[in-house]
């Protein structure tokens, strides 16, 4: 085994990194500590951040690339499979690697559509053939059992909830020293305290479908099979790392362009400032997908032209998900851009800027004491909100056509192929709802939580 | 202010040729015409004299930016920048790469768009106000909490989910409209009623909560505390007071959008089938037709522009206060 490293891999891993320093220091700092308490104090706040942290270790395992060996039959030479598997692939172990023939509902035990197999007589009969992941199973489960097991998860699920929040209530009540019914009225109505309800109800909640996935993923194929007898569930997990990049990468790439270029607009004015807001004004005005479909569609020309560059399918795949979110990214850092611009211009007049050039103070130092930490707050309302239309973007330029590479596994590439899917008769209604569900908790998540930033970082927010 | 009309829109040239060059760039110095002849007529089998035919045929034959085996001004219109990026400047969209008159198309693909995408910004202005009211007037109760979640939810839904899913239950589950199509006149209204409803209720989410968050900067102001004092009913101060001053950026913001309605929206219109500019655009991306996109982008720009100066004149109209300079 090896661990390989695509480009993406190395731009997550970065993220991943750069995140863990700001979380330290925006912990040091009183005034955000206070700020960030107000967002993980607040239900849906609490919520969010359970349900992204889910998301994102998922993408981050699915990060951990490695090569298996080959057995070969030369010993002194070791053969490196070219299919790179991920970390997430050998948690989830038994999903995705089952492949059928064609389309499977949901908890099927037969293939959707009848299919021409020989009887045991030998003569040739149109049947629903059996599933291969359920194939030889002797304790092949009714659909009564199938329920029966869902409703038992469901009440040891709250069972393990209530248990917890005991548990927690009683820590709570020795710590304070309080009968354990008073410690029960404070933290179940906490009334701006930590949201201790909320968390063990997401928690349980969570815990329930990573459950019911274990229990079920070894004989069923949880959320069907697509066309080509891929599992939805695999695909639909496989690409929230897809949705993740392309909104964390994206969000990297615009941020030098937007500060250096918004503060030094706003702060040295003159010809810098016209140069500048005329470069926005020029990137602005032009129709954000028709500039990005030019730009992909120039570089995927460059690269037919080019196969020589790109080693491996997997590789060229990486790099054009990588290239579209530069080009994502240097499309869409004017809105950023010209709202720093517009604040630095006021930051600039204030007094203590003013008692700081008179003191000889540089403009690097001014700019880095005194513009960027006033300017923080903006950043980070803006970031988090353009993330959740960044992945929504992913499936609409998909859809048009120059998104991400139709090998990649991401929601758009789902969407497009399960749109027509719709139309069949009898429906295949599965893939499109797996990746709505999936993309929409997600997404919902994301919004809940830029919701709660946007009024816990905003100073003149009052509630 | 005609003086600053004029100035506005003289600045608009400047933008405009940024524009041009980043397209130009990006389409011919990425890609030499030779890439594109070589994409267009297939990788196999094509000689030299295949891609020049092909270039001579669809006037790709010019040097970039300078020509200097003529003389005179020649040296600068014989290229491909003046042909094929400057004579936009003068509606010249010239031929796309399969032959056909792109003005021509445009304006005959304007109209379906517009038939989508006015009824759609209008009734959509209607209902996001009227919910983003309603959420004002029911302030701090449960039904704002549970408005403001619900709005986040319709946000949190991809725009391909309300057309899929509308086309479904809608037009194929229920049969109350048909599922795609396209015809002028009045006939052709029940071909509309699903795209204006899908662009509506896609667009309700993001746009109620932001004018309640209008609505609600308006609400602490003083005059609305003096006509509280003079005992006007709730509801009446928001439909006198409060809506009438936070339509200054209401309107302003739907100004800007307001040329942007030419180019119609590229998944509606693909998806339901309608002939318009925005289906017209896809269809050139998947046909890799360079012509047609730097046509549209031109246009784009042009018109979002126009939207920017229209903007400002809007705030004069509306806002006394308001002078230009």
């Amino acid at each position: 085994m090896r661990l390989v490293f695509l480009i993406s891999d190395y731009f997550l891993f970065f993220l991943f990194f750069v995140f863990l320093f700001f979380l330290i220091r925006a912990l040091n700092n009183p005034v955000s500590r206070s700020s960030w308490k107000r967002v993980f104090y607040h239900p849906w706040g609490l919520f969010s951040i359970l349900i992204l942290f889910v998301y994102f270790s998922v993408a981050l395992l699915d990060s951990v690339h490695f090569v298996t060996k080959i057995p070969s039959s030369q010993n002194n030479h070791v053969f490196y499979s070219n299919d790179a598997k991920s970390l997430l692939d050998q948690l989830i172990f038994p999903i995705g690697t089952i492949t059928e023939k064609t389309y499977s509902a949901p908890f099927a035990t037969t293939l959707y559509t009848k299919q021409t197999a020989e009887d045991k007589n030998g003569n040739l009969i149109r049947t629903y053939l059996p599933l291969l992941i359920n194939k030889n199973k002797t304790h092949l489960l009714k659909t009564s059992h199938i329920i029966w097991v869902f409703v038992n998860t469901g009440i040891v699920s709250l069972l393990f909830g209530a248990i917890l929040f005991s548990l927690i209530t009683f820590l709570f009540s020795l710590k304070r020293k309080l009968s354990f019914l008073q410690a029960f009225k404070i933290l179940f109505n906490p009334h701006g305290g930590f949201p201790w309800k909320t968390c063990v109800t997401t928690v349980s909640a969570i815990l329930f479908f990573f459950s019911i996935f274990y229990l079920f993923s070894g004989d069923y194929h949880i959320f069907g099979t697509d066309k080509v007898g891929q599992d939805v569930l695999y695909e639909a997990l496989k690409s929230i790392r897809t949705g993740i990049l392309i909104g964390t990468l994206t969000t990297l790439v615009t941020l030098p362009f937007a500060i250096i270029l918004g503060i030094s607009a706003g702060y040295f004015g003159g010809w810098m400032d016209d140069g500048i807001q005329y470069i926005y004004t020029v990137l602005s005005s032009i129709p954000g997908v028709l500039l990005i479909a030019a730009s992909v569609l120039s570089i995927q020309i460059y690269i037919n032209n080019h196969p020589s560059y790109f080693l491996t399918m997997n590789a060229r795949a990486d790099l054009r998900l990588v290239i579209l979110c530069f080009i994502l990214g240097i499309t869409s850092w004017t809105s950023l851009c010209r709202i720093l611009r517009a604040e630095t211009l006021k930051l600039r007049e204030l007094d203590y800027v003013h008692a700081a050039t008179l003191l000889g103070s540089s403009s690097w130092r001014i700019i880095k004491n005194h513009l960027l930490p006033n300017l923080g707050h903006l950043i980070l309302i803006t970031i988090v909100l353009d993330f959740s239309g960044l992945v929504l973007a992913e499936a609409v330029l998909t859809y048009v056509g120059v998104g991400v590479d139709p090998t990649t596994y991401s929601w758009g590439n789902m969407i497009d192929t399960a749109r027509l899917e719709l139309a069949r008769d009898p429906v295949v209604w599965w893939p499109l709802t797996s990746a709505f569900c999936l993309m929409f908790i997600f997404i919902l998540a994301a919004n809940l939580f830029a919701d709660r930033v946007r009024d816990a970082f905003n100073p003149r927010s009052t509630t | 202010m005609i003086k600053y009309l004029v100035r506005r829109l003289l600045y608009a040239i400047p933008v405009l040729l940024g524009v041009n060059l980043i397209t130009f760039i990006l389409f011919f110095s990425v890609n030499s015409p030779d890439d594109m002849a070589r994409a267009y007529l297939g990788q196999k089998y094509i000689t030299q004299a295949t891609i020049e035919q092909w270039k001579k045929s669809h006037g790709y034959d010019l040097p970039m930016f300078y020509n200097s085996e003529v003389s005179g001004i020649a040296k600068l219109k014989e290229t491909l920048f003046f042909k094929k990026s400057l004579s936009l400047f003068a509606f010249d969209f010239g031929q796309s790469d399969s032959g056909r008159n792109i003005g021509d198309d445009i304006r005959h693909r304007m109209f379906p768009s517009l038939a989508i995408a006015i009824p759609s910004l209008l009734l959509g202005l209607f209902l996001n106000m009227m919910v983003a009211l309603l959420l004002v007037f029911f302030r701090n109760t449960y039904i704002e909490t549970t408005g403001v979640i619900l709005c986040i939810v319709l946000m949190s839904i991809s725009g391909l989910f309300y057309i899929i899913f509308g086309q479904f239950f809608v037009a194929k589950l229920w049969r109350l409209v048909p599922i795609s199509g396209y015809l002028s006149g009045i006939d052709g209204l029940k071909f509309l009623i699903l795209p204006v409803l899908v662009a509506i209720f896609s667009g309700l989410g993001m746009g109620a909560r932001w004018y309640r968050s209008l609505f609600l900067e308006e609400i602490f102001k003083d005059y609305v505390r003096t006509a509280r004092a003079k005992g006007m009913t709730e509801h009446m101060i928001l439909l006198k007071h409060v809506l009438r001053n936070a339509l200054i950026p209401i309107l302003t913001g739907v100004v800007v959008l307001i040329p942007s309605l030419f180019l119609g929206s590229l998944l509606l219109e693909s998806f339901f089938g309608v002939p318009g500019l925005g289906s017209y655009t896809i269809d050139a991306i998947n046909q890799q037709d360079f012509a047609i996109v730097r046509a549209m982008i031109f246009l784009g720009s042009l018109l979002y522009i126009l939207g920017l100066v229209l903007t400002d004149f809007s705030y004069t109209l509306v806002d006394p206060r308001v002078r230009l300079e």
